[in-house]
């Protein structure tokens, strides 16, 4: 039994040398054949999946970048919007204002206008009424006296202030 | 794991057949009723022989694997020849067998030991567990291959998790991320090495199964000498240092330490080599055990009990196999990492 016991603690050399061998080859065969392409390409996998998840990520800020300057660009054309609508009732409002006062400016001109030409054929057909009047009277009164009244400085000059009593009553 | 009640269904098989078989072959020895030896059971299963024992048929006749024996000796050379030459006490060309090794007895009667070579059980074994090895691994490198730099499927799904654990809890943890990609094809190496033959060794039946290879303490030598040569070649000046001359340490307790530094150069190997070797024959040792309370009580009405146990045990260790390869490989990534350790850190 002791034996037997100390055969299993006694490393037996043939043992030894064939598992060295066997192990040597194992290990060698495995490292070339398995090893080095199985964790090559555990290794490429590693590396696609971190440079996918880092573009990703890059991706998202871009996208989250390109949001905020467009949400900006949105703001600000709305704001030009909004003073070029400003400006434009601005102005509109002036050339109202203006056309207006110019509006006005002309009517008065043009109203001035005929009130001073209506003054002007006012006088005129005033005058024009005092010689027709003047006449008139002159043709009646000799109608009226006779043929014989004649047409003195004297009698002009009576007509004159009559007229001028007339001219007077009526202004 | 969906597999483990199937394996153990096996298992269960396998005990209780050959404890039918065995229980048959203690009665077929007729009149001269010899009591049962349990530690002689269990020693011969547990010890390294140079044939591969099937069963015992019903008149005693054993039905067993020849393995070729290879001896050399200084007076007789080289010899090759069937183990079934020497075996139950025949003598061939001089050499006979005595207790499981080959000796020869020269004419003046002194005992030689010849040099033995040969493919005995274990070696055999390691030789099957080495090409499953290669299948398995060379085939997944096939199917990396073929898949490209795609989501793992099939076995890699069930491999690569242990690669990586390998690489990234062994490996990277132990020795650093720079230096860790050199000796990954060690250590996975010899992690897969040591699980194969573990779960092969849990496995009784048939032939390439039940070896007990990393419980044969040459074999985990031969590990221990591996993870030995590589520390060692791998040692840069900082650890020759720290084992010459311990910065820190006062001149006068030098002739102490490097006495003991030295002997802890030895005994880190040493300590793997019997950790590995002891965990796994005491696995076996257990089984057995439980199996030879069969023979001990000579009742079959034990069998169910002694399987029922069997079961358990063997679940465990299926355990301890992967644990085993684990802490090996553990170790051995932890002593390079000391021997490649840089000045500070």
């Amino acid at each position: 039994m002791i034996i037997l016991a100390n055969s299993l603690t006694t490393p037996a050399i043939g043992t030894v040398i064939w598992t060295t061998l066997i192990f040597c080859l194992f290990f060698f065969l495995l490292a070339k054949f398995a090893w080095k392409p199985i964790l090559g390409f555990i290794k490429a996998r590693e590396e696609m999946i971190k440079g996918s998840l880092a573009a990703a990520e890059k991706a998202k800020e871009e996208m989250a970048k390109l949001q905020s300057d467009n949400e900006a660009i949105l703001r600000k054309a709305r704001e030009d919007r909004e003073a070029i609508l400003k400006d434009a009732r601005d102005v509109r409002d002036k050339l109202i204002a203006e056309a207006k006062m110019k509006a006005e400016e002309e009517a008065e001109k043009i109203v001035e206008k005929a009130r001073i030409g209506i003054e002007s054929e006012k006088s005129k057909a005033l005058l024009e009424i005092k010689e027709q009047v003047a006449t008139l009277s002159v043709d009646i009164a000799s109608k009226l006296i006779g043929e014989q009244l004649r047409k003195t400085a004297e009698q002009e000059k009576l007509i004159e202030n009559y007229l001028k009593e007339i001219n007077l009553n009526k202004n | 794991m969906k597999t483990k009640p199937t394996t153990s269904i096996i298992i269960l098989c396998f005990l209780v057949f050959t404890g039918l078989t065995a229980f048959g072959q203690e009665g077929g020895h007729g009149e001269t009723e010899e009591k049962f030896n349990a530690s002689s059971f269990i020693m011969e299963h547990l010890a390294d022989s140079h044939e591969w024992h099937l069963w015992t048929k019903k008149n005693g006749e054993s039905v067993a694997i020849y393995l070729p024996v290879i001896l050399y000796s200084k007076d007789k050379g080289f010899d090759m020849f069937s183990s079934k030459k020497i075996a139950h006490g025949h003598e061939y060309n001089g050499y006979t067998l005595e207790e499981g090794v080959i000796v020869s007895v020269d004419e003046a009667g002194n005992v030689n030991t010849p040099l033995d070579m040969s493919i005995t059980k274990t070696v055999l074994g390691v030789f099957f567990s080495c090409f499953v090895g290669l299948l398995l691994f060379i085939g997944l490198s096939r199917s990396y291959k073929k898949t490209g730099i795609s989501h793992p499927r099939g076995i890699q799904s069930f491999l690569e998790p242990i690669i990586l654990f390998v690489r990234d809890d062994i490996a990277i943890s132990n020795i650093g991320k720079n230096k860790y990609e050199k000796f990954m094809p060690y250590l996975l190496t010899a992690f897969f090495f040591i699980l194969i033959n573990n779960i092969m060794g849990l496995i009784p039946f048939p032939p390439p199964f039940g070896a007990n290879v990393t419980g044969n303490i040459a074999v985990t030598m031969v590990l221990a000498l591996f993870t030995f040569v590589i520390t060692q070649i791998s040692g840069n000046k900082r650890y020759w240092h720290h084992i010459i001359a311990a910065p820190g340490v006062p001149l006068w307790l030098l002739p102490i330490m490097i006495p003991v530094e030295i002997i802890g150069l030895f005994s880190k190997p040493f300590a793997l080599m019997v950790r590995l070797f002891a965990n796994i024959m005491a696995g076996h040792i257990i089984v057995l055990s439980l199996v030879a309370l069969i023979f001990i009580f000579k009742s079959l009405a034990i069998a169910p009990v002694s399987a029922i146990f069997v079961v358990f045990m063997d679940c465990l260790e299926l355990f301890v196999a992967f644990l085993q390869a684990y802490v090996f490989t553990l170790l051995s990534a932890l002593f390079i990492g000391l021997a490649v350790e840089e000045e500070h850190h």
